[in-house]
Protein backbone atom coordinates (compact mmCIF):
# COMPACT_ATOMS: atom_id res chain seq x y z
CA UNK A 1 0.00 0.00 0.00
CA UNK A 2 1.17 3.21 -0.71
CA UNK A 3 1.79 6.16 1.77
CA UNK A 4 -0.62 8.56 2.56
CA UNK A 5 -0.16 11.95 4.74
CA UNK A 6 -2.16 10.67 7.51
CA UNK A 7 -2.05 6.77 7.52
CA UNK A 8 1.37 6.49 9.78
CA UNK A 9 -0.75 7.22 13.12
CA UNK A 10 -2.86 4.18 12.24
CA UNK A 11 -3.87 1.14 15.06
CA UNK A 12 -3.28 3.79 17.67
CA UNK A 13 0.56 3.27 17.82
CA UNK A 14 0.99 6.36 18.97
CA UNK A 15 -0.53 5.75 22.54
CA UNK A 16 1.64 2.51 22.32
CA UNK A 17 4.61 5.09 21.30
CA UNK A 18 3.92 6.35 24.18
CA UNK A 19 3.36 4.34 27.17
CA UNK A 20 7.09 3.98 28.70
CA UNK A 21 9.57 5.62 30.53
CA UNK A 22 11.98 7.02 27.91
CA UNK A 23 12.99 10.39 28.83
CA UNK A 24 13.23 11.40 25.20
CA UNK A 25 10.12 9.83 23.82
CA UNK A 26 7.59 11.21 26.56
CA UNK A 27 4.31 12.31 25.04
CA UNK A 28 3.77 15.86 23.86
CA UNK A 29 0.84 18.22 24.51
CA UNK A 30 -1.07 18.95 20.99
CA UNK A 31 -2.07 22.77 21.06
CA UNK A 32 -2.78 22.84 17.24
CA UNK A 33 -5.55 20.59 16.61
CA UNK A 34 -8.09 18.02 17.68
CA UNK A 35 -9.21 17.37 20.93
CA UNK A 36 -6.62 16.70 24.07
CA UNK A 37 -5.17 12.84 24.32
CA UNK A 38 -5.43 11.14 27.09
CA UNK A 39 -2.33 11.94 28.81
CA UNK A 40 -2.84 15.30 28.07
CA UNK A 41 -6.13 15.35 30.07
CA UNK A 42 -5.20 13.33 32.68
CA UNK A 43 -1.84 15.46 33.02
CA UNK A 44 -4.03 18.64 33.67
CA UNK A 45 -6.56 17.26 35.67
CA UNK A 46 -3.92 16.03 38.27
CA UNK A 47 -2.53 19.09 38.14
CA UNK A 48 -5.84 20.51 39.04
CA UNK A 49 -6.60 18.26 41.61
CA UNK A 50 -2.87 18.79 43.07
CA UNK A 51 -3.79 22.63 43.41
CA UNK A 52 -7.29 22.18 44.49
CA UNK A 53 -5.72 20.15 47.84
CA UNK A 54 -3.11 23.00 48.51
CA UNK A 55 0.02 20.29 47.37
CA UNK A 56 1.33 22.43 44.26
CA UNK A 57 0.58 25.74 43.00
CA UNK A 58 0.26 26.83 39.20
CA UNK A 59 3.29 29.22 40.21
CA UNK A 60 5.42 26.57 41.18
CA UNK A 61 4.71 23.95 37.98
CA UNK A 62 5.12 27.61 35.70
CA UNK A 63 8.51 27.63 37.40
CA UNK A 64 9.54 24.14 36.93
CA UNK A 65 8.96 24.43 33.09
CA UNK A 66 11.69 27.68 32.76
CA UNK A 67 13.75 26.09 35.10
CA UNK A 68 13.66 23.42 32.49
CA UNK A 69 14.95 25.58 29.91
CA UNK A 70 17.58 26.84 32.16
CA UNK A 71 18.90 23.08 32.26
CA UNK A 72 18.88 22.75 28.76
CA UNK A 73 20.73 26.18 26.99
CA UNK A 74 21.44 26.45 23.24
CA UNK A 75 24.62 25.60 22.73
CA UNK A 76 23.80 25.06 18.83
CA UNK A 77 25.08 27.90 17.31
CA UNK A 78 27.76 28.43 19.03
CA UNK A 79 28.82 24.76 17.93
CA UNK A 80 27.84 25.31 14.40
CA UNK A 81 29.67 28.90 14.23
CA UNK A 82 33.15 26.64 15.23
CA UNK A 83 32.39 24.19 12.44
CA UNK A 84 32.72 27.51 9.70
CA UNK A 85 35.64 28.88 10.87
CA UNK A 86 37.26 25.64 11.71
CA UNK A 87 37.27 23.04 9.06
CA UNK A 88 38.86 20.19 10.90
CA UNK A 89 36.28 20.95 13.70
CA UNK A 90 33.63 20.74 11.21
CA UNK A 91 35.17 17.48 10.05
CA UNK A 92 35.02 15.79 13.54
CA UNK A 93 31.40 16.82 14.15
CA UNK A 94 30.21 15.36 10.45
CA UNK A 95 32.22 12.31 11.84
CA UNK A 96 31.05 12.13 15.20
CA UNK A 97 28.96 15.13 16.51
CA UNK A 98 28.48 14.21 20.29
CA UNK A 99 32.63 14.05 20.50
CA UNK A 100 32.69 17.23 18.50
CA UNK A 101 29.95 18.53 20.69
CA UNK A 102 32.08 17.70 24.28
CA UNK A 103 35.04 19.35 22.79
CA UNK A 104 33.21 22.47 23.20
CA UNK A 105 31.40 21.53 26.59
CA UNK A 106 28.60 20.68 25.08
CA UNK A 107 27.56 17.47 26.88
CA UNK A 108 24.88 15.35 25.01
CA UNK A 109 24.90 12.71 27.70
CA UNK A 110 23.55 9.60 25.66
CA UNK A 111 22.13 11.33 23.32
CA UNK A 112 24.07 10.45 19.65
CA UNK A 113 24.02 13.27 17.31
CA UNK A 114 24.42 13.14 13.54
CA UNK A 115 25.36 16.40 12.05
CA UNK A 116 24.05 16.70 8.36
CA UNK A 117 25.85 19.38 6.37
CA UNK A 118 23.42 21.89 3.90
CA UNK A 119 25.31 22.55 0.44
CA UNK A 120 24.17 24.33 -2.55
CA UNK A 121 22.72 20.52 -3.81
CA UNK A 122 21.28 19.40 -0.91
CA UNK A 123 19.22 21.20 2.11
CA UNK A 124 18.58 19.21 5.84
CA UNK A 125 15.35 19.20 7.15
CA UNK A 126 14.43 17.20 10.97
CA UNK A 127 11.78 15.95 12.48
CA UNK A 128 10.40 13.34 14.79
CA UNK A 129 7.37 11.88 13.93
CA UNK A 130 6.51 9.35 16.23
CA UNK A 131 6.99 11.76 18.75
CA UNK A 132 9.40 14.63 19.46
CA UNK A 133 12.92 13.54 19.72
CA UNK A 134 15.12 16.82 19.79
CA UNK A 135 18.70 17.34 21.01
CA UNK A 136 17.99 19.06 23.51
CA UNK A 137 21.27 19.06 25.56
CA UNK A 138 22.28 21.06 22.37
CA UNK A 139 19.68 23.17 21.54
CA UNK A 140 17.23 23.64 24.45
CA UNK A 141 13.39 22.74 24.46
CA UNK A 142 11.91 21.86 21.36
CA UNK A 143 9.35 24.47 20.28
CA UNK A 144 6.08 24.25 20.22
CA UNK A 145 5.74 24.07 16.50
CA UNK A 146 8.23 21.24 16.46
CA UNK A 147 6.33 19.44 18.45
CA UNK A 148 2.37 19.85 16.53
CA UNK A 149 0.91 16.70 15.00
CA UNK A 150 0.65 19.64 11.87
CA UNK A 151 4.80 20.06 11.32
CA UNK A 152 4.98 16.12 12.39
CA UNK A 153 2.99 15.04 10.08
CA UNK A 154 2.90 17.18 6.97
CA UNK A 155 6.98 17.78 6.80
CA UNK A 156 8.14 14.20 6.25
CA UNK A 157 5.55 14.15 2.48
CA UNK A 158 5.32 18.00 1.65
CA UNK A 159 8.47 19.16 3.05
CA UNK A 160 8.50 22.10 0.32
CA UNK A 161 5.33 23.38 1.75
CA UNK A 162 6.12 23.22 5.21
CA UNK A 163 9.64 25.22 4.06
CA UNK A 164 7.94 27.80 2.51
CA UNK A 165 5.68 28.55 5.52
CA UNK A 166 8.57 29.04 7.10
CA UNK A 167 9.87 31.39 4.15
CA UNK A 168 12.63 29.02 3.10
CA UNK A 169 12.02 28.92 -0.66
CA UNK A 170 14.32 26.18 -2.50
CA UNK A 171 14.86 25.49 -5.82
CA UNK A 172 13.98 22.07 -7.59
CA UNK A 173 17.41 21.21 -7.80
CA UNK A 174 18.11 21.24 -4.50
CA UNK A 175 16.97 17.80 -2.99
CA UNK A 176 15.29 18.51 -0.15
CA UNK A 177 16.53 15.57 2.60
CA UNK A 178 14.32 15.06 5.61
CA UNK A 179 15.45 13.21 8.56
CA UNK A 180 12.75 11.74 10.81
CA UNK A 181 14.47 10.86 14.01
CA UNK A 182 12.67 8.12 14.84
CA UNK A 183 14.57 5.88 17.13
CA UNK A 184 18.20 6.74 19.11
CA UNK A 185 19.91 9.14 16.76
CA UNK A 186 19.37 12.88 17.19
CA UNK A 187 20.23 15.40 14.64
CA UNK A 188 21.84 18.63 13.58
CA UNK A 189 22.14 20.61 10.64
CA UNK A 190 25.07 22.82 9.72
CA UNK A 191 23.75 25.37 7.71
CA UNK A 192 25.70 27.19 4.67
CA UNK A 193 27.50 30.18 5.84
CA UNK A 194 26.04 32.87 3.76
CA UNK A 195 28.56 35.30 1.90
CA UNK A 196 29.17 38.56 3.11
CA UNK A 197 29.96 37.14 6.75
CA UNK A 198 34.03 36.52 5.43
CA UNK A 199 36.05 37.42 8.77
CA UNK A 200 33.52 37.28 11.74
CA UNK A 201 34.07 36.53 15.15
CA UNK A 202 32.62 33.23 15.90
CA UNK A 203 30.45 34.73 18.57
CA UNK A 204 29.19 37.08 15.34
CA UNK A 205 28.56 33.80 13.49
CA UNK A 206 26.49 32.77 16.23
CA UNK A 207 24.45 35.21 16.21
CA UNK A 208 22.59 34.34 13.04
CA UNK A 209 22.46 30.81 14.06
CA UNK A 210 19.42 30.49 15.02
CA UNK A 211 17.15 27.56 16.47
CA UNK A 212 15.49 27.11 13.58
CA UNK A 213 18.47 26.99 11.39
CA UNK A 214 19.47 24.02 12.62
CA UNK A 215 16.38 22.27 12.82
CA UNK A 216 16.52 23.02 8.96
CA UNK A 217 13.05 25.11 8.75
CA UNK A 218 15.23 28.35 7.80
CA UNK A 219 18.74 29.35 6.87
CA UNK A 220 21.12 31.87 7.86
CA UNK A 221 20.67 35.49 6.72
CA UNK A 222 22.31 38.71 7.56
CA UNK A 223 20.87 40.94 9.79
CA UNK A 224 19.02 43.46 7.20
CA UNK B 1 24.46 17.82 33.57
CA UNK B 2 26.73 14.43 33.60
CA UNK B 3 29.62 13.35 31.67
CA UNK B 4 32.93 14.70 30.84
CA UNK B 5 35.25 15.11 28.42
CA UNK B 6 36.28 10.93 27.89
CA UNK B 7 33.12 10.34 26.58
CA UNK B 8 33.32 8.03 23.78
CA UNK B 9 32.45 7.99 20.58
CA UNK B 10 29.01 8.52 19.86
CA UNK B 11 28.98 5.27 17.29
CA UNK B 12 28.90 2.29 18.90
CA UNK B 13 30.45 -0.55 17.08
CA UNK B 14 28.49 -3.13 15.11
CA UNK B 15 31.01 -5.85 14.32
CA UNK B 16 28.57 -8.12 12.40
CA UNK B 17 26.00 -6.69 10.63
CA UNK B 18 23.46 -8.25 8.15
CA UNK B 19 23.54 -5.14 5.60
CA UNK B 20 25.90 -3.09 4.17
CA UNK B 21 26.48 0.85 2.86
CA UNK B 22 24.53 0.90 -0.43
CA UNK B 23 22.54 -2.23 0.27
CA UNK B 24 19.26 -1.93 -1.27
CA UNK B 25 16.63 -2.95 1.60
CA UNK B 26 12.51 -3.45 1.95
CA UNK B 27 11.17 -2.31 5.70
CA UNK B 28 9.00 -5.29 6.25
CA UNK B 29 5.37 -4.71 6.36
CA UNK B 30 4.41 -6.07 9.55
CA UNK B 31 1.82 -4.36 12.36
CA UNK B 32 2.98 -6.23 15.92
CA UNK B 33 1.37 -4.88 18.89
CA UNK B 34 3.43 -2.68 21.12
CA UNK B 35 6.38 0.01 20.79
CA UNK B 36 7.51 -0.13 17.54
CA UNK B 37 10.29 2.59 16.20
CA UNK B 38 9.39 1.58 12.49
CA UNK B 39 7.46 4.68 11.56
CA UNK B 40 3.69 3.08 10.19
CA UNK B 41 4.44 5.00 6.73
CA UNK B 42 7.47 3.52 5.89
CA UNK B 43 6.62 -0.05 6.01
CA UNK B 44 6.76 -1.66 2.99
CA UNK B 45 8.80 0.89 1.26
CA UNK B 46 12.25 0.00 -0.46
CA UNK B 47 15.53 2.12 0.46
CA UNK B 48 19.16 2.10 0.73
CA UNK B 49 21.27 1.53 3.57
CA UNK B 50 23.20 5.24 4.36
CA UNK B 51 24.96 4.19 7.03
CA UNK B 52 25.57 1.91 10.19
CA UNK B 53 24.87 3.97 12.96
CA UNK B 54 26.23 0.81 15.54
CA UNK B 55 24.37 -1.93 17.86
CA UNK B 56 21.88 0.06 20.89
CA UNK B 57 19.69 -1.99 23.19
CA UNK B 58 16.65 -2.99 21.52
CA UNK B 59 13.89 -0.09 22.05
CA UNK B 60 10.89 -2.87 21.43
CA UNK B 61 12.59 -4.37 24.39
CA UNK B 62 13.34 -1.83 26.84
CA UNK B 63 10.07 -0.22 26.51
CA UNK B 64 8.61 -3.26 29.03
CA UNK B 65 10.87 -2.54 30.99
CA UNK B 66 13.83 -5.12 29.47
CA UNK B 67 17.42 -4.86 29.60
CA UNK B 68 17.12 -4.44 25.29
CA UNK B 69 19.70 -7.56 25.04
CA UNK B 70 20.62 -8.78 22.38
CA UNK B 71 21.84 -5.01 21.11
CA UNK B 72 20.23 -4.65 17.04
CA UNK B 73 22.24 -3.07 14.59
CA UNK B 74 20.67 0.22 13.68
CA UNK B 75 20.88 1.26 10.37
CA UNK B 76 19.94 5.26 8.48
CA UNK B 77 17.89 4.06 5.28
CA UNK B 78 17.51 6.62 2.61
CA UNK B 79 14.80 6.78 0.32
CA UNK B 80 13.26 8.59 -2.41
CA UNK B 81 10.08 10.27 -1.67
CA UNK B 82 8.60 9.40 -4.62
CA UNK B 83 9.37 5.72 -3.25
CA UNK B 84 7.48 6.83 -0.48
CA UNK B 85 4.28 9.00 -0.67
CA UNK B 86 1.89 8.32 -4.00
CA UNK B 87 1.55 11.83 -5.84
CA UNK B 88 4.19 13.35 -3.69
CA UNK B 89 4.33 17.02 -5.20
CA UNK B 90 8.53 17.97 -4.80
CA UNK B 91 10.93 16.72 -7.47
CA UNK B 92 12.37 13.38 -7.92
CA UNK B 93 15.34 13.72 -6.47
CA UNK B 94 14.04 14.93 -3.13
CA UNK B 95 14.71 11.93 -0.26
CA UNK B 96 13.96 11.00 3.09
CA UNK B 97 15.95 9.12 6.01
CA UNK B 98 15.55 7.10 9.07
CA UNK B 99 16.68 4.80 11.32
CA UNK B 100 15.49 0.93 10.96
CA UNK B 101 16.25 -1.77 13.14
CA UNK B 102 18.41 -4.66 11.28
CA UNK B 103 15.44 -6.92 11.81
CA UNK B 104 12.83 -4.70 10.70
CA UNK B 105 15.13 -5.12 6.97
CA UNK B 106 14.91 -7.41 4.38
CA UNK B 107 17.11 -7.51 1.40
CA UNK B 108 15.24 -6.17 -1.36
CA UNK B 109 13.77 -8.50 -4.32
CA UNK B 110 13.69 -10.99 -1.28
CA UNK B 111 10.79 -9.74 0.91
CA UNK B 112 9.61 -12.27 3.82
Amino acid sequence: MSGTPHDHYASGHDDQAHDHDHDDHKPVNEHDDGPPGEYEIMSRAMQELLEQKGIITAEQVTKRMEQFDEEFPYHGGQVVARAWVDPAFKQRLLADGRAACAEMGAMLEAERLIAVENTPQVHNVIVCTLCSCYPRALLGMPPTWYKSRNYRSRVVFEPRSVLREFGTVLPDNVTVRVHDSNADMRYLVVPMRPAGTEGWSEEKLAGILSRDTLVGVTVPRLPA
Amino acid sequence: MSGSASLKSTYTPAPEHRFKVGDKVVVKTAHPPGHRRTPQYIRGKQGVIERICGAYPNPEELAYGFDGKPERVLYRVRFFQTHVWTGYAGPANDIIEMEIYEHWLDPAGAQS
